[in-house]
């Protein structure tokens, strides 16, 4: 950090159309997610019969420990299993999430590395249900669900974790999408804060637009080299229709979605958050302002179009230029 | 859920400040009160509780009350007891006296005065009370006649006898015959003085006093010495006796004499078990109003402020009221800022703890309290507890810390060291739990972030709080509370950016 931090005039920022803390959660999560809807996202468990009852695909479920006595029983739940992931159910930030790639003797090795007894598994365990992780300390229920798979086509994108793709959703209609890459120096974790590196995605085609490690934008990934301007999601229009549906099934107008795509089973919806972060508009080098004051002006009758057609109106009114061709095009090179 | 109209936001944020304003000015222009906290004069409301237990029969109840003297000027005084006759006897020993045909159970009197802190007061000339004739025991005699004929072979006068006596009496290292009598006169050393003297043919007697510092409930009154030579007449402080208060604080405080010739302080007759409590709240009251009895303080149903409260409620309000200031200090770097903070108002009950302690005091003893902690908390989650488990042991490790910080700085001499016990400690317990829970997810720089975070805002929200002017302002002015809630509900509805965000998107600037 530099001694005087640099800093960016208000009016600036503003003509750049960025939406600050106060403004998203005052406009958007206070006007459009109803508190009442709130367990709906907080509440994974909720998440997940909610959204299996609308047919929305989730990774499968192992099984739920929802009482300490039945900690021991982790054992038999995972008996033959090679991975698995642990999550507590009203978790928030991915915190408490714990990923078992793989059985080595009696061992568990976990997508960082570090290798877990049962024992180790139990106390994570009696830890979620004790209400470590979940917001306020409230008793809270732990889910075991089964691995997933990196599709091939992220191979050399990612390194340690499978990455996750955030779409915006308000109203029904899908604002801005990004794609999260772990790094080493997130420790496997695809949280930007951490240093995991944000791809930011065309809503049109699904393909990228710049990419930011650490707020700044960088062309390669940092462990792998690969070039990150040719990383594009297949099924694009498929996974937006997935997030627009969100909204039907929640009734929540300003959602984060956040999806992975699976080797085996394709897209499939990893959770949902009612207070999506902001960085996402750093990875698009765009602001969300004029997208979500154009989704403002929508009539009650625009936001129940179906699905489909919402997204291809998004599709239409959110493309956006790529930052990797303008660098290309004005030969200025990009800042590490 | 609908938000209200803008309309109707501003129309109530407008009622607040006008309600808030007109609160203000009608304060200052009928009763008088400064809005600034310098022209005025320290007025001191001291409430003495007596509490004891009736049986049944009829009950009277002497206490002694306070007189002009060097230093203070009365005010006002009033008392308050359901069912007594209350009486105030004037002269050169002033007493209120309470007394009821038939009382059973536990009794509490209240008597209420103000004092003026002023030199105005002529030092009135006191009548020395008779001689008394004591009657020592052996060994004692022997040792009581050579500390005498010691302290007036060293002396000129009765006073300069007087301070000799205190002088032996109250040096650290004393000789074996001083030693005996510290002993057998532990904690009745001013009685012992009186003796003395009085054997030596000097009039003097043991006084009450009463420390004044703001805000203090339930304090007890500290014995004095008064010494006589002809008419006039010195009181002495035996604060150089350090084995009983070990809390010395550096700062003289005022010294509010209650009792002033030797009687009694209370005196109850027809009941059992008896106490008598005092508290103390200070005031800014300018002089003309402090002087023309303007502030009715038990009077009008009218009088809705807190001002018509006893003092001991008054004082814990005088804190209180300073809890808005504290949360528009939070609202404001969390709002405009975008400071980071762990637990949202955490810092303002620190901070509060701060103005108890001092503030360098408090900034050193949070940090060792919570880096202590963290290492205890370190080695509690490898034992793998249940998460209430685990709190309430980090609670039980966070009072021994406390404590051996306390003994600690006691043995090495640094007596600003005791006061850590004012932290909240199942505040810190929780703000170790967090943190720690924080350092194994996020790292340490998140620790750092956040508890320095939580620091600057506790360390602001205590500038706030402890200014002079914002603490007047808050306790003699209800209207300020409304405009402070004006101003909270006017940030609650800013949706600009936070100075930080102005940092984190400044990548943009290209």
């Amino acid at each position: 950090m530099k001694f005087l931090p640099s800093l960016i005039a208000p009016w600036a920022l503003s003509r750049f159309g960025m939406l600050g803390m106060n403004e998203r959660n005052r406009r958007y999560i206070g006007r459009y997610n109803p508190r009442s809807l709130f367990p709906l996202v907080d509440n994974k468990r909720l998440t997940r019969t909610t959204l299996s009852s609308a047919n929305i695909p989730m990774a499968a479920l192992i099984g739920v420990v929802d009482q300490q006595s039945q900690v021991k029983k982790i054992a038999s739940l995972v008996e033959g299993r090679q991975g698995f992931a642990i999550k507590p159910s009203k978790g928030s930030g991915g915190k408490g999430i714990l990923i078992v790639t793989h059985k080595d003797g009696d061992e568990w090795v976990k997508a960082s590395g570090g290798r877990l007894t049962v024992e180790d598994l139990k106390r994570h365990i009696s830890n979620i249900l004790s209400g470590l992780y979940s917001l306020g300390g409230a008793a809270d229920v732990a889910l075991i669900e089964s691995l997933i798979h990196q599709a091939h086509h992220f191979d050399d994108y990612t390194v340690e974790g499978v990455p996750d793709i955030r779409v915006i959703v308000c109203r029904g209609y899908p604002v801005m999408a990004m794609v999260r890459l772990s790094t080493h120096a997130s420790d496997g974790k695809a949280n930007l804060h951490q240093g995991a590196v944000g791809v930011g995605i065309d809503i049109a085609t699904g393909e990228a637009l710049a990419a930011v490690q650490h707020g700044q934008l960088l062309e390669n990934h940092p462990d792998t080299g690969k070039h990150l301007g040719k990383l594009a999601i297949p099924d694009w229009e498929a996974l937006l229709v997935m997030a627009s549906r969100c909204y039907d099934v929640t009734g929540l107008g300003y959602l984060g979605i956040d999806i992975v795509v699976d080797r085996d089973h394709g897209p499939l919806l990893l959770e949902l958050n009612a207070r999506p972060g902001l960085a996402i508009q750093l990875a698009n080098n765009a602001g969300l302002l004029p997208r979500l004051r154009r989704l403002d002006k929508l009539t009650a009758a625009d936001t129940r179009l179906p699905p489909e057609e919402r997204v291809r109106r998004s599709r239409e009114w959110f493309a956006d230029e790529s930052v990797f061709d303008k660098t290309i095009q004005s030969g200025v090179k990009l800042a590490k | 859920m609908k938000p209200a109209s803008t309309l109707s936001f501003y129309t109530l944020i407008v009622l607040l400040v006008l309600a808030g304003v007109s609160l203000i000015l009608q304060r200052h222009w009928v009763y008088e009160v400064p809005l600034i906290h310098g022209e005025t004069q320290t007025v001191w409301s001291v409430e003495a509780l007596v509490e004891f237990e009736a049986g049944d029969q009829p009950v009277k109840v002497s206490m002694a009350r306070p007189a002009d003297q060097p230093g203070f000027t009365l005010l006002r005084q009033s008392g308050a007891s359901p069912g007594y006759g209350l009486n105030f006897v004037d002269g050169p020993d002033p007493r209120a006296e309470w007394t009821i045909r038939r009382a059973n159970g536990i009794q509490q009197l209240y008597f209420q005065v103000d004092v003026l802190e002023s030199d105005m007061a002529q030092s009135e000339i006191i009548t020395p009370p008779v001689l008394m004739e004591p009657d020592w025991q052996e060994p004692y005699r022997s040792a009581i006649y050579r500390l005498s004929k010691d302290a007036w072979d060293a002396s000129s006068d009765n006073f300069s006898f007087a301070r000799e006596l205190i002088k032996r009496l109250t040096e650290e290292e004393s000789p074996q015959h001083i030693q005996l009598l510290k002993r057998a006169y532990n904690g009745r050393l001013p009685n012992l003085l009186a003796e003395v003297l009085n054997n030596s043919s000097v009039h003097a007697s043991v006084v009450y006093g009463l420390e004044l510092e703001d805000r203090r409930r339930r304090q007890m009154l500290t014995p004095l010495l008064r010494v006589w030579d002809g008419d006039s007449s010195k009181v002495f402080r035996l604060y150089e006796i350090k084995d009983e208060r070990p809390l010395a604080d550096d700062e003289e405080k005022p010294l509010l004499l209650w009792e002033q010739r030797g009687a009694p302080v209370l005196d109850v007759i027809g009941g059992e078990n008896s106490r008598i409590r005092f508290s103390m709240l200070r005031r800014e009251e300018s002089t003309y109003s402090a002087l023309n009895d303007s502030l009715p303080l038990q009077s009008s149903l009218l009088n809705f402020s807190i001002h018509s409260l006893p003092v001991a409620e008054q004082a814990m309000f005088k804190t209180i009221l300073l809890l808005p200031v504290g949360a528009l200090v939070v609202c404001l770097l969390r709002i405009l800022v975008g400071i980071r903070t762990s637990g949202t108002f955490m810092p303002v009950l620190i901070a509060i703890a701060f103005m108890q302690t001092s503030l360098g005091t408090g900034i050193v003893g949070f940090i060792l309290v919570v880096a202590a902690g963290l290492v205890v908390r370190g080695y509690l989650s490898r034992l793998n507890l249940l998460l209430v488990a685990r709190i309430s042991a980090v609670i039980i490790s966070v009072i021994a810390i406390i404590s051996l910080f306390s003994v600690l700085s006691y043995k090495l001499g640094l007596t600003e060291g005791l006061k850590v016990m004012f932290f909240p400690m199942v505040i810190l317990a929780w703000t170790i739990e967090r943190m720690s829970i924080l350092w194994e997810e996020e790292g340490g720089r998140e620790v750092m972030i956040q508890g320095g975070g939580s620091l600057i805002t506790a360390v602001l929200a205590y500038g706030a709080m402890q200014h002079p002017l914002i603490q007047h302002l808050t306790f003699n002015f209800m209207g300020v509370q409304f405009i402070v809630l004006a101003l909270i509900l006017l940030l609650g509805s800013y949706t600009g950016y936070r100075l930080f965000e102005l940092h984190r998107f400044a990548v943009l600037k290209r």
